[in-house]
């Protein structure tokens, strides 16, 4: 089981950022062929079902598009795939800056140390 | 979604022990859905009526929209919660005799099955480990074109790995029109395949909800809400 789903939050919204991910990162390009939804779920342990529902969620989002009798792919709109990618980014960089002023750091040491950390890297 | 089995005011009682109290539920096709409940809450009470193992009470039970009867049964496969099979016999002896009994039973996707595990036809179930019995009924059981299974407890008594093999099946096995109706207190093991689940205690059907519906709604594991409505 390669697929890491947690029980507590509807699977069908993990199945969603993990395509989506893997969408973004190239795993899947623009313009590949998805496999068929009955390949996915049990490559996820997961329902068909449940499948179907998170493939037809990313089609909502213009990130999949059906070919009627072709099956599915991933977008050729490279753009797009850039947008969502910048979103999630976004959304990653809330969740860890709401985590350290908890920590209780002012924005100005958040971003020295980012600077810092970034510097080290690359020596 | 069509309407798979339908039980209206369903009573089962065993002398003065109620086993079932006026239930009510509908099971749609094309969906798993997981029938949960402490032992003795009725889980296989119901799935033994819905086999015509035992009759209920009183209450009304509705195939296809047909009343229980001989057609019914065409259309159900069953996987007891015990073995079933003849200690005498050989796998090939198993699989002749669902294939003479169920017009709907696939022999080669069996034989496929039982290969890929490395069971052989001439291999005696009084021989096999609990284990290997169980996945060799699973397979006869999911090798039919049916369009409910009942398995009742599937995965009791059977190591993780096994588990996971057992899970596979099912799922590699489902056909998108039929319905799996499958009771088990491992919850944890089974919630992510699940499509619904059905709560049951003391022979009343306390919850019924599409799975990712709960876990929005509570923002918790099925297995965890299982966990507080049966809290001892």
């Amino acid at each position: 089981m390669t697929w890491k789903l947690t029980s507590d939050r509807p699977i069908y919204i993990q199945l969603v950022e993990k395509l989506q991910f893997d969408i973004i990162t190239g795993i899947y390009r623009p313009g590949e062929k998805l496999p068929s939804v009955r390949d996915l779920a049990s490559e996820a342990s997961v329902n068909p079902n449940t499948m179907q529902k998170a493939l037809a969620e990313l089609e909502r989002g213009g990130l999949v598009y059906t070919q009627r009798t072709a099956g599915r792919f991933v977008t050729d709109d490279q753009a797009l795939i850039r947008h969502i990618s910048m979103e999630l980014a976004a959304s990653h960089i809330r969740e860890f800056i709401s985590t350290m002023r908890q920590f209780g750091m002012s924005d100005h040491e958040i971003l020295n140390l980012i600077e810092e950390i970034m510097k080290e890297e690359i020596k | 979604m069509n309407q798979l089995v339908t039980c209206k005011n369903l009573t089962k009682r065993y002398g003065s022990k109620l086993a079932l109290d006026n239930v009510s539920l509908s099971l749609e096709s094309g969906k798993i859905i997981g029938l949960l409940g402490p032992n003795g809450s009725g889980k296989t009470t119901l799935i033994k009526i819905l086999n015509q193992l035992t009759s209920p009470t009183s209450g009304e039970v509705l195939v296809a929209g047909n009343p229980l009867c001989v057609q019914t049964k065409s259309l159900i496969s069953y996987l007891p919660d015990r073995m079933y099979l003849g200690n005498w016999m050989q796998v090939s002896d198993a699989i002749n005799f669902f294939s003479d009994f169920y017009t709907d039973f696939d022999r080669s996707r069996a034989q496929d099955m039982l290969a890929k595990l490395n069971i052989r036809l001439s291999d005696t179930i009084r021989a096999m480990s609990k284990g290997t019995k169980e996945k060799l009924q699973l397979i006869l059981v999911m090798s039919r074109r049916a369009a409910l299974y009942c398995l009742d407890e599937p995965i009791a008594g059977v190591d993780p790995a096994a588990r996971d093999y057992i899970l596979s099946t099912i799922l590699n096995n489902y056909d998108p029109d039929a319905s799996i109706l499958i009771s088990t207190h491992l919850i944890s093991d089974v919630e992510n395949i699940l499509d619904e689940v059905i709560f049951i205690r003391n022979g009343s059907v306390v919850l019924q909800s599409a799975v990712d519906d709960l876990r929005i709604q509570k923002g918790k594991s099925v297995d965890h809400v299982f966990r507080e409505v049966f809290k001892c």
